[in-house]
């Protein structure tokens, strides 16, 4: 029940709230945008929040949650969905207790990501609830309703958002708190929750029994709303493309799905029924109109140009007129580029000089492809810098092996680089290999986060740190070296020529804190240097 | 009310989301409904930004059509050009030539100072925009935008006198 109470918040902060009102136990996640702001806001409102290593282990975290009988959040971006994928699909399997709920911040049009996909495949494969708010309303509603949907059929939901219902302030009316009605605490259950193929098997059938009750569900569920209009052109759509066909088309009648998975397909076969044309507008791929005409229904969908960025009502107008004429290119804006005085640029300035073969990796250092450096040559995803760097190491001719650096930034190593490393120990190349971590101390690219090795947790309070140099020696690395690459007395390059010549596995961190989170940082170890003060006084008082 | 649409560009750094938050912080404490939304990620490395702020009784999509911005607020000389396309015929722009930076008491209000600007062609009242300025901004960055957005101001209501001798 809405409340009178008027607030302008972010669909991010929205889900923050809803969370906070549903009483989640712990929000975990990895930053990636535009997923990072539900966490921190979540934090900043008083919830308990902290950032994962990875979005693998952010999603095992929130099981044990929810096998503990309490209710977990954890937030990625569509890619993060990715790497939580092993552990997304046999938790479809599992009794969830606790309700748990992952947002996948999907990212149309690519505005701060190295791909455009549609995470709603991941609804169907996975075998989990979808849901897909199409404002900060709807994201307030449908995550309290996610959690309500988990613990009612024990499954992990997926909410849905895109960049748009993101980062785009709209009303919210917040209603009262909703919290669970389990109370935490320990039940075993092991056909439920381990996962051999005796237990499994059974497993998948409960899974699509749930499934179809959740359809059955849908069929009258209110997350679902039919915006009359004309008859004489009917609309399915879901998320901010509901908003889209709304403005575009005012006279249609609008079917908008929020539990987007499973599919409503009675209500949807009468809507279409009661139309004289009935079209699917859909942002990304052509998910919803394939299953539609899977199941026999008369429906249009859009042509194949509008696959590719984000739909807005012009594009809507012309997928509705069928235009396919070229659309006007949107203008060329400015591209990012590396921070005056980012410690990077020095990397990459030595790098170009070098004439390195760079695998890449995801972060502000990706950057570095762009002139005047161009010194990267590949970037897959978050870890590949290393995996990659090992397979050209393994098959170029010597002299080309050579030139080969990994280059990783310090939060994306924590993230999915330590595989790498043991990869690399374990089948090293003949001329051994160098990987760069270039270490800003922060996850600069997503806003600075904290990681587990800046030595702070999300509220950057002080954490446990994790030393990269130890870790890799540990792990087997022979030549270790950390180094200003600012600082022209420690001659970064001299240093990165000489392991380059070295038959021998190394790692150089090159060290100097971002230039932007710097003050930051320093704010912070003040505050723990006067609390730490404060403490020793009170002792000997 | 029909619904206002107001284009803010930029490049990271300029403060375009501070500005379009105190803008869609101001028509929502008057009462109308509104739509801000805006893509930064990348932006904050120094590359272009934009964000879109709707308000009026009804708003649906949260992104203003190309070509139908009544207003178009620049931040950055540069970024005019490949931007001018999201101005509807007859629509207003305001650059940052528009105003006498030597006059401002810190480059970086800029933005607060083009915001001025504007708002002596929006029907909000003027303490509606200096409470915005008190709530999404720093206690000790109060004093500094208020200077600007009053210089903004001055700016505005010489635009706005300019038009009218234009008109005749």
């Amino acid at each position: 029940m809405a409340s009178t109470e008027r607030l302008l918040l972010s669909g991010n902060e929205a889900v923050a709230l809803a969370a906070l009102h549903a009483g989640v136990t712990l929000g975990t996640g990895y930053p990636g945008t535009p997923s990072t702001e539900i966490l921190e806001a979540f934090d900043h409102m008083g919830g308990p929040a902290q950032w994962a290593p990875n979005e693998k282990v952010a999603l095992e975290v929130a099981l044990g949650v929810s096998f503990a009988g309490a209710r977990s959040l954890t937030t990625m971006k569509h890619v993060g969905v990715n790497v939580a994928a092993d552990p997304l699909f046999t938790a479809a399997y599992i009794d969830m207790t606790g309700g748990l709920v992952l947002v996948s911040a999907d990212d149309p049009g690519m505005a701060s990501s190295q791909n455009e996909q549609d995470n709603r495949h991941y609804a169907r494969a996975a075998i989990v609830p979808m849901l897909e708010p199409a404002d900060a309303q709807q994201a307030y509603d449908f995550t309290l309703a996610a959690f309500e949907l988990s613990e009612r059929w024990k499954v992990p939901v997926i909410l849905r958002m895109t960049t748009r219902i993101c980062h785009a302030k709209t009303e919210v009316h917040p209603g009262p708190e909703r919290p669970s009605s389990i109370q935490p605490g320990y039940e075993r259950d092991i056909p439920g929750r381990v996962m051999i193929p005796a237990y499994a098997r059974p497993a998948h059938h409960k899974v699509r029994a749930k499934m179809e009750e959740i359809a059955q569900w849908n069929e009258q569920s209110d997350l679902n709303q039919i915006h009359p209009g004309d008859r004489s052109l009917g609309i399915i759509t879901s998320g901010v493309a509901v908003m889209h066909a709304r403005e575009a088309a005012p006279e249609a009648t609008i079917l908008a799905l929020g539990l987007t998975w499973p599919l409503p397909m009675k209500r949807i076969k009468e809507f279409v029924e009661s139309v004289d044309r009935c079209v699917v507008i859909e942002e990304g791929d052509h998910l919803l109109y394939e299953a539609l005409k899977v199941a026999g229904l008369d429906v249009e969908g859009k042509p194949e140009m509008y696959r590719f960025s984000e739909l807005n009502v012009p594009r809507v107008r012309r997928i509705l007129a069928g235009d396919t004429t070229p659309e006007a290119k949107p203008p060329r804006g400015k591209p990012p580029e590396l921070c005056k005085g980012c410690s990077h640029r020095e990397v990459f300035e030595a790098l170009s000089r070098m004439d390195c073969i760079v695998a890449g990796d995801i972060g502000c250092y990706t950057l570095g492809v762009l002139p005047p450096f161009e010194a990267m040559d590949t970037c897959v995803c978050m870890g590949a810098a290393i995996g990659v760097g090992l397979g050209l190491r393994h098959v170029l001719p010597e002299d080309q092996a050579r030139r080969v650096v990994s280059v990783i930034g310090d939060s994306t190593f924590v993230h999915s680089g330590l595989t790498g490393i043991a990869e690399m120990v374990y089948n090293p190349p003949p001329t051994g290999h160098v990987v760069l971590i270039v270490d800003n101390s922060t996850t600069a690219m997503t806003g600075r986060q904290e990681h587990p090795g800046t030595g702070r947790s999300l509220n950057h309070e002080p954490a446990n740190k994790m030393d990269f140099g130890a870790v890799c020696r540990a792990m087997g690395v022979k030549n270790v070296e950390v180094v200003d690459p600012q600082k022209p007395g420690e001659d970064f390059e001299g240093r990165l020529r000489a392991m380059l010549e070295k038959d021998e596995l190394s790692v150089m961190i090159a060290e100097r804190p971002c230039i932007l989170a710097a003050p930051l940082i320093r704010k912070f170890e003040k505050a723990q240097e006067e609390k730490q003060a404060q403490c020793s006084a009170a002792m000997t008082d | 009310m029909a619904v206002t649409n107001i284009v803010l560009a930029g490049l990271g750094g300029q403060g375009v989301v501070k500005a379009s938050d105190l803008l869609s912080t101001t028509a929502f404490n008057a009462g109308c409904e509104v739509k801000k939304s805006e893509v930064h990620g990348m932006s904050q490395r120094g590359g272009s930004v934009t964000s879109d702020v709707r308000f009026g009784d009804k708003v649906l999509s949260p992104m203003v059509p190309m070509g139908e911005a009544d207003f178009l607020l620049v931040f950055e000389s540069s970024q005019v050009d490949i931007n001018r396309g999201w101005l509807k015929p007859g629509g207003v722009l305001i650059t940052p030539d528009a105003i006498p930076e030597g006059a401002l008491r810190n480059r970086k209000s800029l933005n607060v100072a083009i915001l001025g600007a504007l708002s002596v062609m929006l029907d909000f009242e003027e303490d509606q925009w200096i409470r915005s300025i008190h709530t999404c901004l720093a206690e000790k960055l109060h004093a500094v935008n208020e200077q600007a957005f009053a210089l903004g101001r001055e700016v505005g209501q010489q635009l706005g006198r300019v038009k009218e001798t234009e008109g005749v």
